[in-house]
């Protein structure tokens, strides 16, 4: 089989339906338990913006700005 | 290090003075001189400046807003030059005797309309996305930039690419491909630019310190890797010499016309589709004040673009060499397409919800919410043109000039404008813009001017497509084409009125700009906290 055809029929049929099930998957999977928390969470970062860009010096991830973003 | 610099440098100068004795078109030789003038520049410098003690880097605070501060100045000005450009080639196909005899071949319609599209979509809406994407990304990341002066190489190596691509068009260097007219060399240019824009961007991401990654981020980054895709795999040609301008394309006849048109559709959906999604996504929340209406819908929204856009380009090719199943597909994914459209214009909608009454005091949220009708307006009109039926009658009239630019001015445009009227204070330490007034004046102009611009090109357009197909009784064609472009002359002189109003707005906009910059420092430079408002009164 040459390639165009065996492309092609690799497009039309497995590639398709991989194609289509991980779109199906990714929005089922948005309507997991416990997606609303976070993705309430998520909505507000843009709004969230009083805090500053530059890490504190000798920080562990563990002061009150770094432990906010990452709970 | 300097001395491998200045080595480089010295290499290109070299290579680019050779360019230009050996140049075989105009175009390639001023771009070699050009080139060479800038890496000897450069060359000067790293000399002038080798071996200078390292000054101790002063502890960076708040974010790296220098180079959007500069993209913002490009957006604007590049906007400037390409409206004016568009409204001069609008009034050329009105008033023919503006293709000056003085000035040709390098003024004429055919050389000014590529200079026009690509400096609106391209420099216009290509700086303003990659200004706000930079300032989008360290925002939602609650991270500076990476990359140090990476950042600086994406920006001027973006103008870079904009300065040769316009100045080949007007010496007449194209290798005719809509969207896609630079020569090899601009491309190659513009692949390594690109190629620095998405290190710095996804290594912003990578050190960002917010644990998800904000939706308008997906909407920015689906943006820069697809346009990489699509700009390699579209501008596959052989170089006919190395000292030249000219190529050839790779594939030819009715696959190269898919390819073309593959990168065409997803130009738009990618470029002036997701990418300016992005900013919606951000820039609304952050006027209306309140998070967007479903982050659920966002994520949906998301998806169905990204797996519908990528088919839906040949219905460019309706009735053409382009195989039936294909141009099927194109058409029924066109049509599919319409409802995440619809979603995403919802959900940029209702985002307002609670706030409604924030539009009759704020005419930077009422710019946002104009330029989301003409994002539902020019996808619900893009997928009906897409229908064979209707496209047989709207194809190469001016219904398409008008829908693209329903959608280029109103959605595109608009928001652009609002994200400048929203990023200028912000990037100056202002309070707010120097003039709401102006803002207010700049919204009706342009509103009347893209209602004049698109309702004159209807008209056109469908008178246009229903001359073409009239036939009598004995079967022959009534009019000529000569006939339709003397029909079209009245809506030809509206477009341009449209045109005009659109650009007065644009340079009340600049204006305001400028004094707001220029006006006394009244907020903390980019300020991370509480942020300017327009004032209420």
């Amino acid at each position: 089989m040459d390639t165009y055809s065996f492309l092609r029929e690799l497009a039309d049929s497995w590639f398709l339906l991989a194609m289509f099930c991980f779109f199906i998957g990714a929005i089922l999977f948005l309507f997991r338990p416990g997606s609303r928390k976070m993705h309430e969470d998520a909505s507000r970062i843009p709004l969230r913006e009083s805090l500053s860009p530059v890490v504190p010096r000798g920080c562990a991830g563990n002061c009150p700005d770094c432990i906010k973003r990452t709970k | 290090m300097d001395y491998i610099k200045a080595f480089l440098l010295a290499g290109v100068a070299l290579f680019a003075a050779m360019g230009a004795n050996w140049a075989q078109d105009p175009a390639y030789q001023l771009h070699a001189v050009l080139i060479m003038v800038i890496a000897l520049c450069m060359f000067v410098w790293v000399i002038r400046h080798a071996g200078e003690p390292q000054k101790a880097k002063p502890v960076p605070a708040g974010y790296d807003d220098g180079v959007i501060r500069a993209g913002v100045i490009a957006t604007a000005f590049w906007g400037i030059a390409g409206f004016v450009v568009g409204t001069f080639i609008a009034f050329q196909l009105a008033f023919p005797e503006l293709n000056f005899d003085w000035g040709q071949p390098f003024t004429n319609f055919g050389r000014l309309r590529p200079l026009h599209t690509s400096a609106v979509i391209f420099a216009f809406g290509g700086n303003a996305l990659i200004a706000t994407s930079f300032y989008v990304v360290q925002r939602t990341g609650a991270t500076r930039l990476w990359g140090g002066n990476l950042a600086w190489f994406v920006f001027w190596g973006y103008q870079l690419f904009i300065v040769l691509a316009a100045t080949g068009y007007l010496l007449g260097a194209t290798q005719s491909k809509e969207y896609a007219e630079p020569e090899w060399y601009v491309d190659i240019w513009l692949t390594v630019v690109w190629l620095a824009y998405l290190a710095v961007f996804l290594g912003t991401i990578f050190k960002r310190r917010e644990r998800h990654i904000y939706v308008a981020n997906w909407f920015y980054l689906a943006f820069i890797i697809t346009v990489a895709m699509l700009h390699v795999i579209n501008n596959l040609s052989i170089p006919v010499s190395i000292w030249g301008s000219k190529s050839v394309q790779v594939f030819a006849g009715v696959q190269d016309a898919m390819t073309q048109w593959w990168y065409g559709h997803n130009a738009v959906g990618f470029f002036l589709t997701a990418g300016f999604l992005g900013m919606m996504y951000y820039f609304v929340p952050k006027q209306a004040g309140r998070p967007v209406y479903s982050y659920k819908l966002s994520i949906i929204h998301f998806w169905a673009l990204i797996f519908l856009y990528i088919w839906a380009g040949p219905h460019h090719l309706h009735y053409t060499a382009l195989p039936d199943w294909a141009s099927t597909l194109g058409m029924v994914f066109s049509i599919i397409l319409w409802m995440p459209s619809w979603g995403g214009m919802i959900n940029g909608l209702m985002t307002l919800q609670g706030a409604w009454d924030k539009l009759r005091t704020d005419p930077i949220l009422r710019m946002f919410v104009l330029s989301l009708g003409f994002y539902g307006m020019s996808t619900f009109e893009g997928p009906m043109m897409s229908i064979r039926a209707v496209n047989s009658l709207s194809h190469y009239t001016d219904w398409t000039i008008g829908h693209v630019h329903s959608g280029a001015l109103g959605w595109n445009g608009m928001i652009t404008f609002a994200c400048l009227y929203f990023l200028t204070p912000r990037l100056w330490g202002r309070d707010r813009m120097y003039s709401l007034s102006a803002i207010n004046w700049h919204f009706w102009l342009a509103t009347i001017g893209i209602v004049l611009y698109a309702a004159s090109m209807w008209v056109t357009g469908i008178m246009e497509g229903l001359m073409w197909r009239e036939v009598d009784d004995q079967g022959f064609l009534v009019n000529s084409f000569a006939d339709t472009v003397a029909a079209k002359f009245p809506m030809y002189v509206v477009r341009g009125m449209g045109g005009v109003m659109f650009l007065a707005g644009a340079l009340i906009m600049v204006w305001n700009m400028w004094m707001t910059i220029r006006g006394p420092k009244t907020a903390k430079a980019g300020a991370t906290g509480a942020t300017p408002t327009v004032a209420a009164e």
